[in-house]
C-alpha cells in the first residue's frame, strides 16, 4: 500500500467521489420520485399492480453492463456519455422502489388511514398527511439497499469509460497496482456507508415516533 | 443502428466457431450454474441450519454487508491475488478467481432466503409440528423447508441474476462467456458486437428469471402463494435491514 | 388417567429473565374418558403443565404417569404420535392442503398415504367439515374452520388422550360457543381423556367435567367438579377467579325437575286479528309454526293476520327438562312473563312462571361440602 498515492492523489480522488455520488445519487432521487405515483398506483388500483410489478421486475433483470452498453441505442447518446449510466441507475431504483413504495403502502394500518379518512382528509392530503409518513421507515429501506447498490453498480461504468471512483479498479487491475485497487474499494465502500447513514439520519427525522420502537 | 445490431445478432458466422456466440452462451451458462450450485451446497445447509438453530445469525447480517463491496472491485482483486498462483497453459489462471468471486457473490442472498425462510415458518405450525411427534428432521423437512420455499426462491432468483450480470463483467479478468463480446467490442469500438451481446445477456438473464419463476410455481404449494404477501408485508414492515436485503431487492452489478 | 405426582417446573434465569417457577408441586389426576380443564390468569402455568405431559417441555422432578407409565421412558416423538394436540392458533402447515394436515400423524405412524387420507375425510366429515373443504388450502379457511381442522388433525390417529391449548380462543364468541357445543358432542361420542387448557372461567365451567383453578406461580387452588366449584369456592382467589353471577351460572348445572307448567293458548302464523283476539283473554298471545313458538303478539294490536315481522321476539325458550338457568331466563324474558318450555324438537310443550321456577330452584340441593375443606378455624371462606 501506497500512502504517498493517496495523497498525491486526493483532490483526484474527491473528484471521482463525486462524480460517483452524482451517478448515484441523482437516480436514487428521480427513482424515488417517480416510484412514488407508481407504487402508489400499484397499491390502489388492483389491475395495475400485476402489470407495474411485473414490469419492473423485468427491467431489474437486465444486468448492468448490458443495460449501460444498450443506453445510446434508447437515448441515442454516444455511449460514454454520463446520462446513459443515470438514465441507467434510475431504472434499476425505480425497479426496486415500485414494488417497496407498493409494499409499504399497503402495510399502512387500515385503522389509520380509516380514522383518517373519517375525520375528513381528502384522498390526496390524506396521502401526504397519513399514509406516506407511516410508509416512510419501509420505503427508506428500499431505498438503503437501492443506494447501496447504485454505488457498487456505478463503478462498472467505468468499463465504458465513464469517470468515476471504479476507474481506480480498473486502472490499478491494468496496471496491476494494488494501491489503486484498494483506494477504488475502500472509497466506494465508505461511499455506500455515507450513503446508508444519510438516509438513516433522514429517516429518523422523518419519523420521530419511531425513536421510541429504534432505541 | 438496430438494424446493425440485428445483423450481427442473425449472421450465422457469429454463432459458430471458440469465439462464436453458441460457444460463450453456454460458458456463460457453465460458469454462472457451477458458482450458483457452489453457493447453494455453502449458503442453503448452512442459512437453514442458522435460522434452526438459531446460533451465528451475525453470519447472515456478515454475508448482507458484503453488498457494499463493489462486484468489479472483488473481481480484479481475485485476479491480481490468485490468477499469478497458476502456470502453465490452463483456464485456472482466471476461471478460479471468477468462480470464487461469482459464488462469494451468490451466497448472501441465498444464506438471507434459506434463513429468513425457515425463520418465518409460523411458530404455531412448528409447535404443533413437534406436538404431534415429528422428529427434528421431521420438522425441517416436512414443514420448514417447504413453508421456506417462497424465500428460498427469491434468494435464488436474486443470486442467479447476481451472478450472470458479474459473469459478464468477468469477461475483463480473462473469463470467456457474452460479457467477452462485450469487452472486446466496446475495446475495439465495434458497437453492434457489444449492443447485440447485450442483448443476449438481457434475454439471458431474462430467461432465466423466467424459468426459475416457472420451477418456483411448481415446487412452491399453492397454500403458500395466498399468504405470501401477507408474510412478506409482516417482513418488510420490520424494516430491519436483513429483511430488505431479500427477495429482488439485492445489490448486483 | 393422567397422573402428576409433585411436578415442579422452573426455568433457569435467562438474558436478563430472573428464574422463576412455572409449575410448582403440581399433584392431580385427569381421569380416562373425561375432561379436565386447568384454569387460571396468565402466568399460573397451565400451558406449562400441559406441554409437560406430552413432553414438549421436561419437568423439573416429580413425574406424569400415562396409564401407570412414567412417560419420562418414552421416547418423545412416540409418546407425542399417541396424544392428539390442539393449539390456540391450530397451527395448521399453511402448504399442505386440509386433508394432508389432517392425515399427518397417521402417516408418521406408517399408515400409508391413501388410507392415511381416506380416514382424514372421515375425521373432517366428524368436525362438520364435509366434501370441498378437504383440498382447500388453510388460508383460505375462516378461523373457526382452520380450528375445526385442528382437532380433526389431532383426532385422525384416534388417540386415547387429548391435549388442547386454548383451542377456541381465537375466534370470535359466536363461533367459539358453537365449536364448544360440538365439542362436547363429540366428546359424548368418543369418550378421551381431554387436558384442556383455559383462561376463561366460563369455558372451563362449561367444558369440564372437572376444573382445575391454578394461581400464579403454577400451584393448584382447587380441583373440582364445575358445580363444586360454583358453590364452593376455596378462597377468595378462587372465589374472585370464578366471578360473580355464580350462584346465577350455578343453575346452568341444575337439570330442571318437574316444573309446574301451564298450557299456553297458541295460534300459527297467519291467523286473522279476530281469530287471535278470540283465543285468549290475556293481553299476550303465542305464535307457532308447526308447534314451534316463534314469538308473543298482541291481539288486541294487530290488524291483519299475523305475520313474522309483528312478533315480539324478546323471549328466550327452555328445553323441559334442562338446566334451571335456561327456565328462568325463559320466564323472566318473556313479555307475558310466562317462560315457553319446549321438548328436544323445539314443539311446544307449556310455560312456566318465574315464581315456579325459584321454588323449584330452592328444593335443588347445593353441591355438598367436601368436610375436608372446611377450615377448621373460624375464618370465612369469602
Amino acid at each position: 500500500m501506497d500512502w504517498s498515492y493517496v495523497s498525491d492523489h486526493w483532490s483526484q480522488i474527491m473528484e471521482r467521489a463525486w462524480q460517483h455520488t452524482i451517478l448515484a445519487g441523482v437516480p436514487l432521487v428521480l427513482g424515488l420520485l417517480i416510484a412514488l405515483p407508481l407504487g402508489w398506483l400499484a397499491a390502489r388500483v388492483r389491475w395495475l399492480k400485476p402489470p407495474l410489478l411485473g414490469g419492473s421486475g423485468l427491467l431489474y433483470t437486465i444486468p448492468s453492463l448490458a443495460l449501460f452498453v444498450l443506453m445510446p441505442v434508447v437515448l441515442g447518446t454516444s455511449i460514454i456519455a454520463r446520462v446513459n449510466v443515470i438514465v441507467a441507475m434510475t431504472i434499476y431504483t425505480l425497479a426496486l422502489l415500485v414494488r417497496t413504495v407498493a409494499d409499504a403502502l399497503e402495510a399502512v394500518p387500515n385503522a389509520a388511514t380509516q380514522a383518517a379518512t373519517a375525520m375528513g382528509y381528502a384522498p390526496a392530503r390524506r396521502f401526504l398527511a397519513v399514509d406516506l409518513p407511516l410508509a416512510t421507515p419501509v420505503i427508506a429501506s428500499g431505498l438503503r439497499v437501492a443506494a447501496v447498490s447504485n454505488v457498487s453498480i456505478v463503478s462498472v461504468a467505468s468499463l465504458i469509460g465513464v469517470s468515476n471512483l471504479g476507474i481506480y479498479l480498473t486502472s490499478g487491475y491494468d496496471r496491476q497496482y494494488w494501491t489503486e485497487i484498494w483506494v477504488g474499494l475502500v472509497s466506494c465502500i465508505l461511499l455506500a456507508i455515507v450513503f446508508d447513514v444519510i438516509i438513516q439520519v433522514v429517516t429518523r427525522l422523518l419519523t420521530p415516533w419511531q425513536k421510541a420502537c429504534v432505541a | 443502428m438496430i438494424n446493425q445490431i440485428w445483423t450481427w445478432l442473425t449472421d450465422g458466422a457469429n454463432w459458430s466457431g471458440d469465439d462464436g456466440i453458441t460457444h460463450r452462451l453456454v460458458q456463460h451458462l457453465w460458469y454462472s450454474g457451477l458458482s450458483l450450485l457452489i453457493a447453494g451446497v455453502i449458503a442453503l445447509p448452512l442459512g437453514t441450519w442458522i435460522a434452526h438453530s438459531g446460533r451465528a445469525s451475525w453470519l447472515v447480517t456478515a454475508a448482507n454487508s458484503l453488498r457494499a463491496v463493489p462486484s468489479l472491485g472483488l473481481l480484479f482483486a481475485a485476479s491480481m491475488l490468485l490468477s499469478s498462483k497458476f502456470t502453465g497453459d490452463t483456464d485456472l489462471p482466471y476461471l478460479v478467481p471468477s468462480i470464487i468471486v461469482l459464488t462469494i457473490l451468490a451466497i448472501p442472498p441465498l444464506l438471507a432466503g434459506a434463513y429468513s425462510g425457515v425463520r418465518e415458518v409460523d411458530p404455531a405450525a412448528r409447535d404443533a409440528a413437534r406436538g404431534m411427534g415429528m422428529t427434528g428432521g421431521e420438522v425441517l423437512r416436512q414443514v420448514e423447508l417447504p413453508n421456506a420455499l417462497p424465500l428460498i426462491f427469491s434468494g435464488l432468483r436474486s443470486a442467479t441474476l447476481q451472478v450472470i450480470a458479474t459473469a459478464t463483467i468477468a469477461a475483463y479478468i480473462g473469463l470467456g462467456g457474452l460479457g467477452a463480446f462485450l469487452r472486446d467490442g466496446i475495446a475495439l469500438n465495434e458497437y453492434d458486437a457489444a449492443a447485440g451481446a447485450s442483448v443476449l445477456v438481457a434475454v439471458l438473464a431474462l430467461a432465466a428469471d423466467l424459468l426459475l419463476g416457472v420451477v418456483q410455481r411448481l415446487v412452491v404449494s399453492p397454500g403458500l402463494r395466498t399468504t405470501r404477501t401477507r408474510t412478506r408485508r409482516n417482513r418488510r414492515a420490520d424494516a430491519t435491514p436483513a429483511a430488505a436485503a431479500l427477495g429482488p431487492t439485492n445489490a448486483r452489478s | 388417567m393422567i397422573r402428576f405426582e409433585q411436578v415442579t417446573k422452573s426455568f433457569p434465569a435467562t438474558g436478563g429473565r430472573e428464574s422463576m417457577v412455572a409449575v410448582d408441586e403440581l399433584s392431580l389426576e385427569a381421569p380416562t374418558g373425561q375432561i379436565t380443564v386447568l384454569v387460571g390468569p396468565s402466568g399460573c402455568g397451565k400451558t406449562t403443565s400441559l406441554r409437560m405431559i406430552n413432553r414438549m417441555i421436561d419437568p423439573t422432578s416429580g413425574r406424569i404417569l400415562i396409564d401407570d407409565q412414567d412417560i419420562a421412558s418414552v421416547n418423545p416423538a412416540r409418546l407425542r404420535r399417541g396424544i392428539g394436540y390442539v393449539i390456540q392458533s391450530a397451527g395448521l402447515f399453511p402448504h399442505r392442503t386440509v386433508v394432508d394436515n389432517v392425515a399427518t400423524v397417521p402417516m408418521l405412524l406408517g399408515t400409508g398415504r391413501k388410507k392415511a387420507r381416506d380416514r382424514a375425510r372421515e375425521v373432517l366429515e366428524l368436525v362438520g367439515l364435509p366434501g370441498d373443504f378437504a383440498e382447500r388450502y388453510p388460508s383460505q379457511l375462516s378461523g373457526g374452520q382452520q380450528q375445526r381442522v385442528g382437532v380433526a388433525r389431532a383426532l385422525a390417529a384416534d388417540p386415547p388422550v387429548m391435549l388442547m391449548d386454548e383451542p377456541f380462543s381465537a375466534v370470535d364468541p359466536i363461533v367459539r360457543e358453537q365449536l364448544q357445543d360440538e365439542f362436547l358432542r363429540l366428546q359424548d361420542e368418543l369418550g378421551k381423556t381431554i387436558v384442556f387448557v383455559t383462561h376463561d372461567i366460563d369455558e372451563a365451567i362449561k367444558l369440564g367435567d372437572q376444573v382445575a383453578v391454578m394461581r400464579v406461580g403454577g400451584r393448584l387452588a382447587q380441583l373440582a367438579e364445575p358445580a363444586y366449584l360454583l358453590a364452593h369456592p376455596i378462597d377468595d382467589f378462587v372465589a374472585d377467579f370464578v366471578g360473580r353471577d355464580r350462584g346465577y351460572r350455578a343453575l346452568g348445572f341444575s337439570e330442571a325437575p318437574n316444573l309446574p307448567m301451564s298450557n299456553e293458548p297458541s295460534v300459527p302464523l297467519g291467523t286473522t286479528p279476530e281469530e287471535a283476539r278470540a283465543a285468549t283473554s290475556d293481553r299476550w298471545l303465542l305464535v307457532v309454526d308447526e308447534e314451534v313458538p316463534q314469538g308473543w303478539v298482541e291481539p288486541a294490536r294487530i290488524e291483519a293476520p299475523i305475520e313474522p315481522s309483528m312478533l315480539d321476539r324478546g323471549g328466550t325458550v327452555a328445553r323441559v327438562h334442562g338446566p334451571l338457568r335456561a327456565s328462568l331466563d325463559a320466564a323472566l324474558s318473556s313479555p307475558s312473563r310466562r317462560g315457553v318450555l319446549v321438548d328436544d324438537d323445539g314443539r311446544l310443550v307449556g310455560t312456566v312462571r318465574a315464581a315456579d321456577v325459584v321454588q323449584a330452584i330452592e328444593r335443588v340441593e347445593r353441591p355438598e361440602i367436601d368436610p375436608a375443606e372446611i377450615a377448621p378455624t373460624a375464618a370465612p371462606v369469602e
